[in-house]
């Protein structure tokens, strides 16, 4: 009996009973289904990371207080207390000193309430010098960004988010208009280019100052000359590394500390697009595995159908073996049977994921990615499961000896 | 002349642990080719357990079985299927056909496990649907058929694989006496025709239509008559070499069960065996 009759034999008993054979398919559907959208999704939330920490400036690196590495110099960002000064910030643009650095900006966070007229917003204020524009690779939609004479002179202007400047003047012209921030009153003397937000951060949202007015008029720090970070730029993709080293000596010999006892960190994206990756990465893999347990469920759902189809078709395994069937060639059919409810389950899954990634994307802003070889994977574990979850069944029909499947009523 | 079918001293015990049950105790057989048989018995005569080893669906615990010639009694499983497959066409009480296949699907299933090619096997599975007047129904489901149109489907698909043998166990069990009729028509037909038939079954008038009538009760068998067989320890009974072109009978020695090869054109050796049935 070959190959193509036997899926022939195997397709007439499962049509023959319709519902049984959906119900069944639709614990593999729903464990594939479920395993392909965690896994896109992870793989949409790392791309999705991937773009924004690329926006950001792939060849930008960041020089936090505190020792330690990875996400952790995150936390605490304030300039109180931080050991990093402008003095720093001045050492590492010396190009002697740290030739593959293209530019530098110190910046000093915080909260701060800005009010116009009657309208008023909480957003995070930054200060910084005028160098912030090209290390953060913002650039400035309306008016202009603040000037080097400005910066020295601690003029009281600020250049706003885009969507700043709209909640403060309702999406009227916000340059030259006087807002205050922390009850102290500013010039607005531009408004930046949006570059989007996400979940994560909104750069739009946000009010940045001359770093020399920050420091007279947001006391939040007793060291006037402390920064919460330093931004810097390294000359190329290739210099991320070489820059790296030179801040790090730099600053250790600024700082008259050693390797073991450094008072501040640098971050390159790439540590920070890890570090976020492993975050998503362990996500997918926890949500994929309580999918994957579904499909686990799904699987002995197979087998259990396919052990009750035996004990119901006993007699039609007598009467097969009477006329000729052997045990391999009953074994066969049952075999094909399971794997053709693992493998349709798997397609309608993979089917039901496609329409899900389509419905989920808009829903949750984020890309659920589908790749043609995780769909291939996931068919092909779905006619493996089939497989597996037919063996048992099908040596129980196999080894059933033809006159006892044959009396039975 | 060799024997289609041959028993010698064929016993069969089921062990059930506690109890071990001898149903069949030393059977003696010989169906030539062309014959048509009928094995009576009461339940729990032996009889199914006959049926089941005449049909290779299960082996003897000793003696032989030789069928076509060759020994079956010490094959494997996968050997029995094939000789089941090539050589019985079986024709089962409750006509074991398959709810969810058309009639000629049913009737091919022997051909699918032989391997024969699609286009063939329809061919003949209409041709055999076709010999027992269902040509027009092909393509009807059993539930679409009355008993006796469903027992002349299995007897198709009994008889699309050519066999040496068609084995019927209780044929008309389950049928009315106007299909009881037909099938046993067709039966008698199939015999005109030289196809050897055992046909196994509890009912006189049923038996009647064979050409010889044998008796099996308590595990063994005896020609025709109820009690009128000597249950002696080889009681073997032996048509008088019926057939001309027999006339020497070299089993006798060996006591073998035979019938006495009447044909149709040979009425009154049935009926005489019935006689002793009444």
């Amino acid at each position: 009996m070959g190959w193509l009759e036997t899926v022939r034999t195997a397709w007439e008993a499962l049509t023959a009973r319709r519902m049984r054979t959906l119900l069944t398919m639709l614990g593999i559907l729903i464990g594939i289904a479920a395993v392909m959208l965690t896994i896109g999704l992870g793989e949409g939330a790392r791309r999705q990371i991937d773009t924004e920490i690329n926006k950001l400036g792939s060849s930008l690196l960041i020089v936090m207080p505190g020792g330690g590495s990875g996400s952790n110099a995150f936390s605490g960002v304030g300039a109180a207390g931080s050991t990093l000064t402008l003095d720093d910030a001045r050492v590492l643009g010396d190009p002697s000193v740290a030739p593959d650095i293209a530019a530098v900006a110190p910046v000093s966070t915080a909260r701060g309430t800005l009010a116009a007229g009657t309208e008023s917003t909480a957003t995070s204020v930054t200060g910084t010098t005028v160098s912030w524009a090209a290390v953060r690779a913002r650039t400035v939609a309306d008016g202009r960004f603040f000037t080097p004479d400005e910066l020295t002179t601690g003029a009281s202007v600020a250049v706003l988010g885009p969507s700043t400047a709209a909640n403060l003047f309702n999406d009227q012209p916000a340059v030259g208009q006087r807002v205050t921030i922390n009850s102290q009153s500013f010039t607005v003397v531009g408004v930046l280019a949006s570059v989007g937000s996400n979940s994560m951060t909104n750069d739009d949202d946000t009010a940045v100052i001359p770093i020399s007015t920050f420091a007279q008029r947001m006391p939040t720090s007793g060291n006037a000359r402390s920064v919460s970070a330093i931004y810097v730029t390294a000359r190329d993709q290739a210099s991320i590394s070489p820059a790296h080293q030179e801040i790090t000596r730099a600053l250790s010999a600024n700082h008259q500390t050693s390797h073991d006892d450094a008072d501040f960190s640098v971050m390159t994206f790439q540590a920070l697009m890890d570090a976020a990756n492993s975050i998503t990465g362990l996500l997918t893999t926890l949500l994929g595995g309580i999918a994957a347990i579904s499909l686990l469920v799904g699987g002995i759902g197979v087998m259990n159908i396919m052990l009750v189809s035996v004990s119901e078709r006993v007699r039609e395994i007598g009467l097969r073996k009477a006329l000729g069937a052997t045990p391999s060639v009953i074994r066969r059919q049952f075999l094909v049977e399971a794997a053709i409810v693992g493998l349709l389950g798997g397609l309608l899954g993979v089917i039901t994921g496609v329409l899900g990634a389509l419905a989920l994307t808009p829903a949750l802003g984020i890309d659920v990615v589908l790749s043609p070889v995780a769909t291939l994977i996931a068919l092909a574990v779905s006619l493996t499961i089939g497989i597996v979850a037919g063996v048992y069944p099908a040596s129980r029909a196999a080894k059933l000896a033809p006159i006892d499947a044959l009396r039975s009523e | 002349m060799t024997a289609l079918l041959e028993m010698t001293d064929v016993r069969k015990t089921y062990d059930t642990g506690a109890v071990t049950v001898e149903a069949l105790r030393g059977i003696d057989l010989e169906v030539m080719a062309g014959d048509y048989v009928a094995i009576m018995g009461p339940s729990g005569s032996g009889k199914s357990t006959l049926m089941h080893i005449i049909g290779c669906l299960d082996v003897p615990t000793s003696g032989s079985y030789r069928l076509g010639g060759t020994e079956v009694s010490s094959m494997t499983e996968r050997e029995l299927a094939e000789v089941r497959n090539r050589r019985i066409g079986f024709v089962f009480q409750q006509f074991n056909l398959l709810a969810s296949l058309t009639a000629l699907r049913n009737v091919e299933l022997p051909l699918v496990y032989s391997g024969v090619g699609r286009a063939e096997r329809r061919e003949r599975a209409r041709e055999a649907l076709d010999r027992v007047g269902l040509g027009g129904r092909v393509d009807h489901r059993p539930g679409e058929l009355s008993g006796g149109q469903q027992q002349r489907v299995s007897v198709a698909r009994a008889l699309v694989g050519d066999p040496t043998l068609i084995l019927a166990d209780e044929p008309t069990g389950n049928l009315d006496s106007v299909s009881t009729r037909e099938v046993l028509t067709l039966f008698d037909e199939l015999h005109d025709a030289g196809r050897t038939i055992v046909l196994i079954t509890h009912e006189a008038d049923v038996a009647q239509r064979a050409a010889t009538v044998m008796r099996i009760d308590d595990g063994l068998l005896s020609e025709g008559a109820f009690g009128s067989a000597d249950d002696e320890a080889r009681h073997a009974v032996r048509g008088p070499g019926a057939r001309p072109s027999d006339p020497d009978a070299p089993t006798e020695a060996r006591h073998a069960v035979r019938g006495p090869g009447a044909r149709p054109s040979d009425p009154d050796a049935p009926t005489e065996v019935l006689h002793g049935l009444a």
